[in-house]
């Protein structure tokens, strides 16, 4: 079973000529077919976290680990990580002038699979996908992200978290941006995923509303670069009626 | 983190479209056109048409100190049979029918060059083969003048092929007879040193097509203008550029449609990719609809993608427009870049770096190196393209 394991990880940006520690020691372990939604005020790292598992060369990790299967993940580069079974969505999606988001899905797919998939198979896939996602088939003729609309580009990250089957899915705020409709179709391509029991995965959000749709099975409070509760579903409800204040005012948060 | 920044820095992307006011084309030029060096003074680099140009590096075409050194370019033309090749000299009155020249060293190419090169498809002549002009620099400075004229209804496809190291001011003019359909493809694929200046013009027959593809790879300092005149209504012409401009290249085109006939239409599209310090294209894209152009059809495009930092674009594109009788007219400029977010977001999808930088030229320029239809040709711009992408990371 694919387990990721997160150990005291520390990581720091560069920032205006100075050194600033972001993740000040961050404890998680995924295991595949759970779900761990991690929650936190703004500014809190979870992106730092998602973008220094996957490797931004941004991000400086000073201290820790990260495995996936016993591997070495800081020890691989960028697409090393994504071919071992790492998968970030991000929050915010790169447009990308001059390549197509279906040559680009085919070109991503061959990386991942370790072979270019059959054309006829993959255009049915492909097609299949976009419906259930209810985007239009012109999409496939666009640029990557290129005038895509906040929603769109959620969508887009989703179209491919499903045709890429990754081991571990860091979804980072997906569903900030989207309206109520917007949200369900994402959510059903999330539990699609979910559904398999092949993919750990990491929900990272703000907000609990997501979570009516994507139940988690662990819910992580993040808080000043590190987690500083855990617990259940239940704890999510708690969040949603007190919000992060006890976590930022003084006490738990560092 | 930021979005994606679309918009290099040093970089500009200026555009205008004039209705029916001063002529700017014109009035951008700071003498008239005219086929005597004389008539031009010395520019200094301030002149509109200059002003983009580094001119220390023309190695003293624009100052009338570059001489003729009788080793500067080799031409050798191959052409299938029906096609008649001459060299002739320069009272021949076929010579100049096309344009006049409208710079300094356009105007420098037609005073000094000897001999020119012509090259005639008979009418009604029907080619399946290209007709290629190889032109290899030999380390010299060369002035050339070359004539490719179709009667009417032939049909050809022309290769010009530019390789070796030369100092070469050239111009070449196309001529074509009513109903032709003549294809160009002009490769600047030159050593790092070169230095090629000239002046394209196309004189487009009633009913003729006209396409062009100008392709420029190599070369210390490249400035070209391909110009589009009509001789006939319902002329056509596509003009297609591609250009890959490296650390301390110099590459630059010019050019303008001149829709001084009715019922003629242009289509105007070149893709630039940028990569290294001090790489610095410029396009400057001319389109002039007259007065008497009513039911003119025409749009132009250019688009430049920027690999690294240190690289320049200056875009410019300029539509004018004297009547407002016409079926279209358009024209868009961009200019994205390829940052490290959009490699590190193809990165994250499992592609590697050398393929990810490859994935967005090879899409950048696809539907452009298609349209070409000359296989050989089309082959060596993928591969060539491939090459320029190796030598970058
Ligand atoms: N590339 C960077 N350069 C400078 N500072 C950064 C960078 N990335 C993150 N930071 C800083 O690190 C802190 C955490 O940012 P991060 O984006 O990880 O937070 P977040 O929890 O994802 O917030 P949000 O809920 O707004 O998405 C912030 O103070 C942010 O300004
Ligand atoms: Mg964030």
């Amino acid at each position: 079973m694919a387990t990721l394991e997160i150990r005291d990880l520390h990581v720091t940006v560069e920032a205006d000529n100075a050194t600033k520690e972001i993740l000040k020691g961050v404890d998680l372990t995924v295991k595949q077919g759970e779900t761990h939604a991690i929650m936190g005020p703004n500014g809190s790292g979870k992106s730092t976290l998602a973008y220094s598992l996957a490797g931004h060369p941004k991000y400086t990790v000073t201290g820790g680990t990260v495995t996936l299967d016993g591997e070495d993940v800081l020890e691989m580069s960028v697409d090393e990580r994504a071919r071992a079974g790492l998968f970030l969505a991000m929050q915010y999606p790169v447009e990308v002038p001059g390549v197509s988001v279906s040559n680009f899905l085919r070109t991503s797919a061959t990386a991942i699979r370790g072979e270019a998939p059959k054309l006829r198979t993959w255009v049915k896939e492909v097609k299949e996908t976009m419906e259930r996602l209810s985007m239009d088939p012109s999409f496939a003729e666009r640029n990557v992200n290129e005038g895509f609309s906040g929603g769109e580009k959620k969508r887009h990250e989703i179209l491919q978290l499903e045709l890429l089957k990754p081991k571990m899915a860091i979804l980072d705020e997906t569903d900030s941006g989207l309206d109520v409709d917007a949200l369900r179709i994402v959510s059903e391509g999330v539990n699609r995923v979910r559904e398999t029991g092949e993919v750990g995965t990491l929900l990272i959000t703000h907000y609990t509303r997501i979570l009516r749709y994507i139940k988690p099975d662990f819910v992580h409070v993040f808080s000043g670069g590190r987690i500083v509760e855990s617990g259940g579903a239940e704890l999510a409800d708690k969040l949603e009626n007190e919000g992060y204040e006890a976590y930022t005012k003084g006490g738990v948060s560092a | 983190m930021a979005e994606a920044q679309n918009i290099p820095v040093g970089s500009t992307t200026a555009g205008q479209i004039a209705v029916a006011a001063e002529s700017t084309v014109a009035t951008r030029m700071s003498a008239p056109p005219s086929f005597d060096v004389a008539d031009f003074p010395v520019p200094h680099g301030r002149e509109e048409e200059w002003r983009f140009t580094p001119l220390e590096r023309l190695r003293g075409l624009h100052d009338g100190t570059a001489v003729a050194t009788g080793d500067g370019v080799k031409v050798d033309v191959q052409a299938p049979e029906g096609v008649v090749v001459e060299t002739v000299g320069r009272d021949d009155a076929r010579l100049g029918r096309a344009g006049t020249p409208v710079d300094r060293v356009a105007a420098q190419a037609y005073s000094a060059f000897e001999k020119a090169g012509v090259v005639t498809v008979p009418k009604e002549t029907v080619l399946t083969e290209p007709i290629r002009i190889a032109v290899h620099g030999e380390g010299g400075v060369a002035y050339g003048h070359q004539l490719v004229e179709l009667g009417a209804f032939a049909e050809a496809v022309v290769v010009i092929d530019h390789t070796g190291d030369a100092v070469l001011a050239a111009n070449v003019d196309f001529v074509l007879g009513d109903g032709a359909k003549l294809t160009v493809v002009s490769v600047q694929d030159w050593d790092d040193k070169a230095v090629h200046v000239g002046q394209h013009n196309a004189l487009i027959g009633r009913d003729a097509t006209f396409k062009s593809f100008v392709v420029t790879f190599g070369g210390d300092l490249v400035r070209l203008h391909p110009r589009v005149a009509y001789a006939g209504t319902g002329g056509e012409a596509e003009l297609f550029g591609l250009y890959f401009t490296d650390a301390g290249q110099h590459q630059e085109h010019r050019l303008l449609v001149d829709h001084n006939t009715p019922h003629c239409k242009s289509n105007v599209m070149y893709k630039g990719a940028l990569q290294g310090d001090n790489a610095h294209a410029v396009w400057i894209g001319d389109v002039l609809i007259e007065a008497k152009a009513e039911g003119t059809d025409t749009y132009e495009m250019n688009r430049n993608l920027v690999l690294t930092d240190g690289a320049r674009v200056d875009s410019v594109p300029n539509l004018e427009i004297e009547t407002g009788e016409i079926v279209g007219a358009g024209h868009a400029s961009a200019t994205g870049r390829f940052d490290d977010e959009q490699l590190f977001y193809l990165m994250a999808r499992g592609i590697p770096a050398d393929e990810a930088r490859r994935l967005v030229v090879r899409g950048f320029f696809a539907g452009l190196v298609q349209q070409i239809g000359v296989d050989d040709i089309e082959e060596r711009l993928l591969v060539k393209i491939d090459e320029e992408l190796e030598a970058s990371v």
